[in-house]
């Protein structure tokens, strides 16, 4: 089913008899196995407004990301959160769409200094588990009228609703880009070295440890006279001896960190953990220091391990959760692929389900 | 504006609830007597008051669950209070409700710099929150005008946002984690000291749901270090269009600066009166602040003053020093006590596409001129919060009644434009009324249902948020 229009959605909700498979460009296949008839939303195109001196823009669910990507490209701007492109990790293909990458709340390294998706997203409409169409926020930047449904829905993987439009706020593209950037460095040193340059007034916005080679970098961007100042800066401090990458080759460089080019082309399964920053080198130590990439100054582990593992026991010392993001099929049968939550927030995201989706039909089990 | 009638039961059972939660309480933290329960009878929206049933203040959180076991099983109304500065009735009582009030707890629990957050009791002040780590170069973002005498429970119950939010974001941005007292008395934790929550973002919504989810008892909270250094510049223009255009060329441009603020003529008239800091005469006055070395303010102010340049500016102020700068914000920050000075007034705070700017604005104008109240417009214009400012005369009959008909159309024309009614302030009672402009009633109803789910019964802070007739079947069939 391939909807051209949110009035056709809820019609093919509410006459729906199973299972339905929500599906933006497929590319994010993540989550437990879902079987039922596919409902995509690449029919629902379009960028709907855009208004570059008020950083907003407006798209149907089903846009295509580069379409976004390019509409911003041609104002100067671009989406703040950095979102990965799974396609190479996970093997799949296909146009990442705006809707599933907000449904996924994707956000790469970026979201240490401007936030996750989630705080780009101004307004969603959706078509709820009971055919109704719903709105919730809007496109302006400050909107505390009513629950926030927005953050909600960001991140609900389309277990609440489909989402039929969009509207996020937008970042301008600064002067300049440079990475500073270390090599042979322990995790413990890294991530040392990572909290140091996060805690200082210079304006990080990326902070990655990649354990092949040792590698470190850390992201400033701004005024190309900024830019200069804050590496002199960090190189007496935090960054002593590191070396500077600029324009194009730090891009590039963060593209491989955000989208993980450092654990793409295995077979085994990839975890990815949000923890405390600090608590990554123990993280890692555990795991027996697997190849792992390190974003967010520490706190977002991507790591290649064994399937044999217990990987959630070794993290459920430390304050935080794991999920599978790429395994086999009988994992993915076998191991929750999202963190399990504790009896209480469990109960609640179940009761909220049931309101949102009261038959169940909505990528039912895909968050476990 | 209406209330509910309170519940004649739970009055006649009044020394019964005392009783019970004088149980779990020590003494000093029960507030029945009638005298002294009027010290709770509004928020910062005083046209509004009722005593409450009683009010405690409670230290800990197990106090706190205490409590709304009690209140849980004698299906008595619990109206969570910060520090009371509410300005939409966020915090007003009603005479059948006990209020909670987490004023005692204000402990930092937990400090830490290298993962860049801090944990503290929800009753702590905004500002002694960036206060506990500001030695150390550290600050918390989210700074709301109410900053010295607001909590952080309050911030937290209306996603409260800033001056500043236009680099940093509003609370929502700068909350990692929750530990969270159901109104059955559970106690959950939410997220914490790593960036994001499993699952469903829990977070997301409980933040902004004006205490009507749970009651927040303490909180992680992302601090920053704070930046080198920090500069204004003054504008003025002579139109409300041309100053609405240089906010938005200056958002266009690439520059973030951390604030943009505007004030219209009405405004910068008063505060010239009240704090005279030397603004010029004009229609519109812009202050933009950037942020970072000296060298880097230097550049991005540069860039701001050519864009500013274009637009015929008939005043540009540089400040050169700290006394310079603080010149530059003193008729801003006097704002409110300068009409304040002048009459009594009603502060909105719909939020408005920036490009709506001039048209609301001169809309406003005509408004005020319909009604014969004036106003004055002060507000964040980098994000299109604005806080149009409506004066009246509390002690003249029907004043009040037609400044609230004159809010609700201003709200209704920022609806109208692509906006929302409350940017930062949240709805409380004093935008309940209007929630119909702008949802249909099944985005408020699933709104509804999420309270379904976390209070099944309806006791927190009830009556508030949603329009009285559309809540009224949930409230009552919870009595």
């Amino acid at each position: 089913m391939t909807p051209e229009h949110e009035t056709e959605v809820a019609d093919m909700i509410v006459g729906a008899t199973g299972a339905l498979r929500i599906q933006g460009g497929g590319t994010r296949d993540i989550g437990a196995l879902v079987e039922g008839d596919v409902l995509r939303t690449s029919g629902l195109s379009g960028v709907t407004l855009y208004e570059p001196g008020a950083l907003t823009l407006v798209a149907q669910a089903g846009t295509p990301l580069q379409d976004v990507a390019a509409t911003l490209a041609a104002e100067g701007q671009r989406l703040a959160f950095e979102p990965m492109d799974h396609r190479a990790l996970l093997g799949t293909s296909g146009n990442s769409t705006i809707g599933g990458v907000v449904a996924a709340n994707v956000s790469g390294p970026r979201r240490i200094q401007v936030g996750a998706c989630r705080d780009s997203l101004l307004g969603v409409r959706f078509v709820d588990g009971a055919g109704r169409v719903l709105k919730n926020g809007g496109r302006v930047m400050k909107n505390v009228t009513g629950y926030d449904l927005v953050k909600l829905m960001a991140g609900s993987w389309g277990t609440l609703g489909v989402m039929t439009e969009v509207s996020l706020k937008v970042q301008a593209v600064p002067e300049t880009e440079a990475t500073l950037v270390a090599e042979g460095l322990t995790a413990e040193r890294a991530v040392g070295a990572l909290s140091a340059a996060l805690g200082s007034p210079f304006d990080v916005s990326g902070a990655a440890f990649v354990s092949e080679d040792g590698k470190a970098f850390v992201r400033l961007e701004g005024l190309d006279s900024s830019v200069r100042y804050r590496a002199t800066q960090l190189q007496s401090g935090a960054c002593q001896g590191w070396s500077v990458v600029e324009g194009d080759k730090s891009a590039a460089l963060w593209r491989d960190v955000r989208d993980l080019t450092a654990l793409t082309g295995g077979d085994s399964t990839i975890w990815r953990l949000s923890v405390k920053p600090t608590d990554a080198p123990a993280v890692l130590q555990k795991l027996g220091n697997p190849n792992a990439v390190c974003d967010w100054g520490g706190g977002l582990i991507w790591v290649d391990v064994p399937d044999e593992l217990d990987l959630r026991a070794a993290v459920l010392e430390v304050s935080g959760h794991a999920t599978m993001v790429k395994a086999s099929e009988a994992m993915r049968k076998h191991v929750p692929v999202f963190h399990p939550e504790p009896a209480p927030l469990a109960a609640l995201s179940r009761d909220l389900r049931a309101k949102f989706d009261p038959r169940g039909i909505l990528n039912p089990g895909l968050m476990g | 504006m209406q209330m509910p009638d309170p519940d004649r039961a739970i009055l006649a059972r009044k020394d019964r609830i005392v009783a019970r939660l004088h149980q779990v309480l020590p003494a000093h933290a029960v507030i029945s007597d009638e005298a002294e329960t009027r010290a709770y009878e509004c928020d910062a929206l005083t046209a509004y008051r009722c005593p409450p049933l009683a009010a405690v203040l409670p230290t800990t959180t197990q106090e706190v669950s205490d409590v709304l076991k009690v209140c849980h099983d004698e299906g008595v109304p619990v109206v969570p209070r910060g520090a009371g500065t509410s300005l939409a009735g966020g915090a007003m009582p009603t005479a059948d409700s006990v209020i909670l009030g987490v004023a005692r707890m204000n402990d930092v629990l937990e400090t830490d710099y290298d993962n860049r957050f801090i944990r503290v009791q929800t009753g702590r002040t905004n500002l002694s929150v960036s206060g506990a780590v500001e030695e150390d170069g550290f600050f918390y973002a989210p700074d709301p005008s109410s900053q010295l005498a607001c909590a952080i429970a309050g911030n937290i119950a209306m996603n409260s946002g800033g001056a500043h939010c236009l680099k940093y974001g509003v609370t929502t941005n700068n909350l990692m984690g929750v530990t969270m007292v159901m109104m059955d008395g559970e106690v959950v934790e939410i997220g914490g000291a790593h960036l994001d929550a499993a699952g469903l973002d829990l977070l997301g919504v409980i933040c902004g749901s004006e205490g009507q989810l749970g009651v927040v008892t303490e909180a992680t909270l992302r601090i920053l270090h704070k930046p080198e250094g920090a500069r204004p510049v003054l504008m003025g223009f002579d139109s409300n269009e041309v100053a609405g255009q240089c906010v938005s060329d200056i958002i266009k441009s690439g520059i973030l600066p951390v604030a943009i603020e505007f004030m219209d003529r009405p405004c910068i008239r008063a505060t010239e009166a009240f704090a005279g800091a030397g603004y010029p005469d004009c229609e519109a006055l812009l202050i933009v602040e950037v942020e970072g070395s000296d060298a880097e303010i230097d550049a991005q102010l540069e860039r701001i003053l050519a864009i500013a340049r274009r637009h015929n500016p008939v005043e540009l102020r540089e400040s050169t020093s700290a006394e310079e700068s603080a010149r530059i914000w003193l008729g801003r920050k006097s704002a409110f006590g300068a009409m304040g000075q002048i009459n009594d007034y009603m502060c909105l705070d719909g939020t408005i596409p920036v490009s709506q700017l001039p048209h609301v604005l001169r809309r406003i104008g005509e408004l005020s001129k319909e009604y014969g109240l004036d106003v004055g417009n002060v507000f964040h214009a980098g994000d299109g919060n604005m806080h149009p400012l409506i004066l009246f005369d509390a002690n003249k009959p029907g004043d009040l009644e037609k400044c609230e008909a004159f809010g609700a159309d201003i709200l209704r024309l920022c609806v109208e434009v692509g906006g929302c009614l409350t940017g930062e302030h949240g709805v409380g009672i004093e935008k309940r009324d209007l929630m119909v402009d702008q949802y249909e009633p099944d985005d408020l109803e699933i709104q509804m249902a999420i309270k379904d789910v976390f209070d099944p019964k309806w006791l927190l802070n009830p009556a508030k948020v949603f329009p009285l007739d559309a809540s009224a079947t949930r409230r009552i069939a919870a009595e």
